[in-house]
This record gives C-alpha cells, sequence and structure tokens, in this order.
C-alpha cells in the first residue's frame, strides 16, 4: 500500500469533478492510500502570486504546514492538479533558496500558529507517483478492457513538467510519462506534438483571444492526427479545452469536436470500472464517439443532458488524410 | 532629479532610492531571479506562446527594466499577457526566472496603479477576495462578478456553457468555506504588513 498525504485543490470539487471521481475509483486497485490535508485552503492558483507576494507565499504555506503535521509514515505530498503541484513546489523550494522568504512566510505563519520548514515534504503530482511509484507493470496487470485502437493525444499542459525544480520528469517540453502510462493501458498513442503547448490558462476569462488562439492550436493539431480523445493531467487544460471549445469553434468558424478527459478516467475504464463512475458524461464536449472504439456507453441520462445542439448546418468532420499511419 | 524620477514621483510611485530598478525587481521576485544575468539573447520571447499580443517581449521589457524606464514597464501588457507557460524559464540559458518577474512586475503595477486596461488586475483582484473570505476559490461567484462587469457582452454566448457547467455539477453556485477561516485571515493580515525587500 502506498500513502500519500493528499491536495485535492478547489477544481477536484467542482469543474474537475471527473478527475476525482475516476482518481476515488482506481485507488483501491492501484493499492493507494490518500490522507487529506485537514481543512486545506485554496492555492492562490496563477491569481495571488500577481498581487501580492508574501500573502500568496503563506496562503500556500499554511497548506504545507499542516501536510507537515500528517506526516506518518509518508513525507510525500501528492497533488492532482498542475496549478496547486506547482505552487507548492514552488513555495517549498523558494522558501529553502532565499531564506529571507522562508523567514518572512513563517513570521505571518506563526501568527496563525503554524510552521513550515522548507524541505520537510516531497511534493508530487499523481502522474509521477502512480507511474514511480506504482509502476506501469503494477498498471497493467489491472487492465482488463485494453483501450485497443483508441487514438490518444497525451496532452501535459505547462505546469507539471515545467519548471520541474526537483528534476523529476523526462523532459521539459516531450516529456513521455503520460504516454507510456496510456500505452500500459493498451491505447494507441499518438507523438502529439504539443503535449506540453499552454491551453492558455486564465486568459479564457481575460483575454479570450489569445486563449481561442491557443486551444485552436492544440485542437487542430491533435485532429490532424486522427486523435479519437485527448487525455489530459489537469484542471485548466480540461476546462479550457472542453467548455470553451465551442467559444473557440465559434470565434474561428471552425466545427471541430474534440473530447478531452482525465488520464485517470481512461485508467478506471480499462480497469473495468463503469464510465459513469470513472466521470464520464461529465465533459461539455462528448466523449461519446471515442468510448464506442472501444465498446462502452455513456449512460444514456448524463449524455442527454450535456448534449448541444449543432452550431449552423451539419459538417462532415475535418480529417486529414496525408499524416503517417501510426500502428 | 531625472525627468524620469519626476514623473514617477508625480505618479505616487514607491521607488527606492538606493536601488537600480533592475535590482528593485530582482530582489522583490521571490526565489533567486537572476534578473541580472540576462543577456538579451530573445529565446524567451522566441519561446512564448503569446508574445504576438504583447506591446513589449519579455526580452525587450528587461532592457527596460534595466534602463530604468519604470513608468513604460509598469503600464506594459506583458506581465498580464504572460500565460505562466514557463516555456521561457526552461529555455533561458542564464536560468531567470522570467515567470515569477512578471508576477513581481504586475503586483508592483497594481500598487502604482499602472495598467493600461484594470481587466486582468479586476479578475486577480476578485479572485483573491473569494480566497480571502473563503479559503477556497469560487468559480460561479468570480465568472458572474467578472463577466457582468468586464465583459457582458460575452454573456449571451456563454450560457449554454454556464449551464452545461451547472447541471452537470461541475460549479456550485454557493462558496465553500474552510473552518480555519479565522486562522487563515490572521495569517493573511500579518503577511500583508511584510515585504520581500532583502
Amino acid at each position: 500500500m502506498n500513502k500519500y498525504i493528499f491536495y485535492p485543490g478547489c477544481s477536484m470539487e467542482g469543474s474537475a469533478r471527473a478527475y476525482y471521481e475516476s482518481l476515488n475509483s482506481i485507488k483501491a486497485p492501484l493499492e493507494m492510500e490518500l490522507e487529506e490535508i485537514n481543512d486545506w485552503n485554496c492555492c492562490g492558483a496563477t491569481e495571488y502570486l500577481g498581487v501580492n507576494l508574501i500573502p500568496a507565499y503563506s496562503l500556500i504555506a499554511r497548506n504545507l504546514a499542516l501536510a507537515a503535521q500528517q506526516m506518518d509514515g509518508t513525507k510525500t505530498l501528492m497533488a492532482p492538479c498542475s496549478a496547486c503541484y506547482l505552487n507548492l513546489e514552488k513555495a517549498d523550494y523558494y522558501m529553502g533558496e532565499r531564506p529571507t522568504l522562508g523567514a518572512k512566510v513563517n513570521e505571518a505563519l506563526q501568527a496563525g500558529g503554524l510552521h513550515y520548514d522548507p524541505g520537510s515534504l516531497e511534493i508530487r503530482h499523481l502522474l509521477d507517483v502512480i507511474v514511480r511509484d506504482i509502476g506501469l507493470e503494477a498498471v497493467k496487470a489491472k487492465v482488463v478492457r485494453p483501450l485497443k485502437g483508441l487514438r490518444v493525444a497525451p496532452y501535459l499542459g505547462c505546469m507539471v513538467p515545467r519548471p520541474d525544480f526537483q528534476h523529476r520528469w523526462s523532459d521539459h517540453e516531450h516529456p513521455n510519462e503520460l504516454d507510456c502510462l496510456l500505452h500500459a493501458l493498451g491505447a494507441e498513442v499518438i507523438d502529439y506534438p504539443l503535449k506540453t503547448a499552454c491551453c492558455g490558462g486564465h486568459m479564457t476569462q481575460i483575454g479570450p483571444e489569445t486563449a481561442y488562439e491557443l486551444i485552436r492550436r492544440l485542437i487542430a493539431s491533435a485532429d490532424e492526427y486522427q486523435t479519437d480523445i485527448m487525455v489530459t493531467v489537469c484542471p485548466m487544460c480540461q476546462m479550457n479545452l472542453d467548455a470553451y471549445q465551442g467559444e473557440a469553434n465559434r470565434h474561428f468558424g471552425t466545427n471541430y469536436h474534440m473530447p478531452i478527459v482525465f488520464f485517470t478516467q481512461l485508467m478506471a475504464v480499462a480497469f473495468g470500472i463503469d464510465p459513469k463512475e470513472a466521470g464520464f458524461g461529465l465533459e461539455l464536449t462528448s466523449a461519446k464517439d471515442a468510448l464506442a472504439r472501444i465498446g462502452l456507453e455513456i449512460p444514456e441520462s448524463a449524455q442527454e443532458r450535456g448534449k448541444k445542439k449543432p452550431e449552423g448546418l451539419p459538417m462532415p468532420k475535418r480529417r486529414v488524410t496525408h499524416l503517417i499511419e501510426h500502428d | 532629479m531625472t525627468p524620469t524620477e519626476t514623473i514617477s514621483s508625480k505618479a505616487g510611485l514607491n521607488q527606492r532610492e538606493d536601488l537600480t530598478l533592475l535590482h528593485e525587481v530582482s530582489l522583490a521576485t521571490a526565489g533567486v531571479s537572476h534578473l541580472e544575468m540576462c543577456i538579451q539573447c530573445g529565446t524567451c520571447g522566441g519561446s512564448c506562446p503569446s508574445a504576438a499580443d504583447m506591446d513589449h517581449t519579455p526580452r525587450a521589457l528587461f532592457a527596460m527594466l534595466r534602463a530604468g524606464m519604470r513608468e513604460d514597464v509598469l503600464r506594459s501588457n506583458t506581465p498580464w499577457i504572460c500565460v505562466s507557460c514557463y516555456h521561457c524559464v526552461v529555455r533561458c540559458p542564464q536560468e531567470v526566472h522570467i515567470a515569477d518577474v512578471m508576477y513581481t512586475l504586475k503586483s508592483m503595477a497594481i500598487k502604482a496603479k499602472l495598467y493600461k486596461d484594470n481587466t486582468a488586475p479586476d479578475f486577480s483582484a476578485s479572485f483573491v477576495d473569494f480566497v480571502e473570505n473563503y479559503g477556497r476559490s469560487f468559480e460561479f461567484g468570480l465568472a458572474t462578478r467578472f463577466y457582468l462587469q468586464h465583459q457582458p457582452l460575452r454573456l449571451p454566448g456563454m450560457t449554454g456553457m454556464g449551464l452545461g457547467m451547472l447541471t452537470k455539477k461541475r460549479m456550485s453556485v454557493t462558496p465553500k468555506k474552510i473552518s480555519g477561516i479565522e486562522q487563515l485571515k490572521t495569517i493573511l493580515e500579518k503577511a500583508k504588513t511584510l515585504e520581500l525587500t532583502a
């Protein structure tokens, strides 16, 4: 049994509910024990850091201080959300690299009766612990429904492989951990060239035109490679590509339909878990057709609610056929 | 007083007399920024997915910092367009913590009230406001407050998506509050009295 202190992050309880539900469904088969940080708070995402430095780091460090109190048999703090993972890791790293920052943050924490010594915890992402602690062989052994014939584009986004303070990943721009994992599930993994390109982050809110172009690039590239489904490790990436795909389509006059789900959702269905339990049906860009390729149906009720009327006249899905076929 | 300094003091900028602008920004950045080590190679701008929408590339902005062009730097939209993708950070041959320098510049621009467009600062401020009061982010509150104020024309096109998020219970209409909210508030209140200046 691998035990971890667990920081879910706000989006797991909201927009990334499918991530949380699918993670919960694969915990037991993977023999993972997750101990949630008691009364954790928001990590501040990418917003607080740009407003006021010491409060932003103190906000993050309250979680580190609470997590350090729960170190019982493990010092690994695991986060599934990219932004949370980076913020926790960043605070831990910079508080050590810059002792004056560490001292000021601890001065603030002290006001709340807390303290954190940088370096006490090992902060890691969910994908990292699955690939390295549990291992691909153990994952493969749990597969009862191989994702045979499903063309998947592994998409990590930015904040997991970069800046990578502790050198945990195989590469900053083309890491292969997610590729290997999806391969272990039996999927046909595309060598997706934009696997760590940006989804636009908060620009979908504050500068949509900047974001739409970044979303368009990612989806157009996945479509060129005849991807059935994109697979991500990040709530923000999922939200931007899934929920804003319609807006991006309207902006460019395109008609893409590219579902994107969390890697844990595909792990769950490969392990034989019911798609509904794995959070399928919660996506706004339906993954129904992709699941049908591996002989699965998304429960009708969950599906119907998310059904969107097609924009304008029905158009044939754009397919580029001159690209190299992958086996 | 040089003309730049006169403008700065008129604009109410808390300029530190003992430091160059470059050094001041470097010190106010979280880790060891390496900002002084920039060799103006331009790898950052060349790696940036949103550079086309910036009025200065990161390289140009760092040259302006070195030249002491405080007001022009703080008025630049560059830090607000930065998407925190860290491509420049891992490619920079001098290991400048570019993304963190952008965060520093944003907070300096907010303090000096020097930004061309208040859309991004207001978004950050609303986000922070919910976090400070509940200890958690509150997407529904943030979205409604922000879109009504800044992008009301975008709302009709967003209703489908908003309804989808609500019916699929991917967004809650009520915020969650942590039980240690008073402790968090005390910590943040103290933190607001502290600055990273050395």
